[in-house]
């Protein structure tokens, strides 16, 4: 797959830019700390829902439970849903915000 | 080969599928737990233990949240009242897919999360070790600590 074009900076920045933010702007879907989910259990779902690595899933659960925590996937707002959704399903508490 | 046996083993097999032994009394305890959490699901009470199992998705956009949760509220509960069905097969024992164990480890995590919170417990393990056996919170400490065993039991099948 080739990469996508970049954008020359001047076209980014251009005032229009911020037309429709609101539906462009990525969501992300964040999980948080929480004192039940085991660290071995987290770390499998994120390997099951998102196909992670093992070293990324762990990786992320360690920010999860260090930092409170970590932003596991983003994308457009239906998707960032499902994934809250199927979070949820297996008992993680994640919640989702525009990226800013 | 010993007489010696585990309540609860699971073994993964070389065709992906998993071998799974549950003792009887195992058995009938984890459905007793299993049909207290049917019947939680059933009623959706608004209390903690439902708000862990279904937490918000939007922290600060009522009128989001309040479409996901119509949309999706449901939906949840449906989806772990169908995991508990497939595992209370799955407490049988015999060959299962890994989706089955999967739906089992859901299972039981649910029911950690309710007893968990039931117990309010802390990211300090001590808080349950240090609790009096004559406390009326034991018998479910007890549980909670098993249900904590027996997940463990599956993930280490699962990890690869």
């Amino acid at each position: 797959m080739a990469p996508a074009p970049i954008s020359s900076p001047t076209e980014i920045s251009s005032p229009d830019a911020d037309v429709g933010l609101d539906t462009d702007l990525p969501w992300i879907v964040l999980v948080w700390n929480d004192p039940i989910n085991t660290m071995e259990y987290v770390t499998l779902v994120f390997q099951k829902l998102f196909g992670y690595s093992k070293d990324k899933a762990t990786s992320l659960m360690l920010d999860v439970h260090h930092k409170g925590r970590a932003v596991v996937s983003s994308g457009p707002r239906e998707k960032a849903e499902l994934d809250v959704f199927r979070l949820h399903e297996h008992g993680l508490w994640a919640t989702m915000q525009h990226d800013e | 080969m010993g007489f010696f046996r585990h309540p609860f083993v699971v073994k993964r097999r070389r065709d992906g599928t998993f071998d799974v032994v549950v003792e009887p009394r195992l058995r009938d305890h984890l459905q007793h737990l299993f049909s207290e959490l049917d019947e939680l699901l059933a009623e959706a009470p608004d209390d903690p233990v439902m708000r862990r199992l279904q937490p918000p998705a939007y922290l600060d956009d009522g009128e989001r949240e309040a479409a996901y949760r119509l949309l999706a509220g449901e939906e949840l509960r449906t989806s772990r009242r169908v995991a508990m069905e497939r595992s209370l097969a799955a407490l049988d024992g015999g060959t299962l897919s890994e989706d089955e164990l999967w739906a089992l480890l859901q299972s039981f995590n649910a029911l950690r999360l309710v007893l968990g919170t039931r117990l309010d417990v802390s990211e300090d393990p001590r808080d349950l070790v240090d609790l009096d056996p004559d406390d009326p919170d034991a018998p479910v400490v007890a549980a909670y600590e098993q249900l904590g065993f027996l997940q463990y039991v599956v993930l280490a099948a699962l990890d690869r």
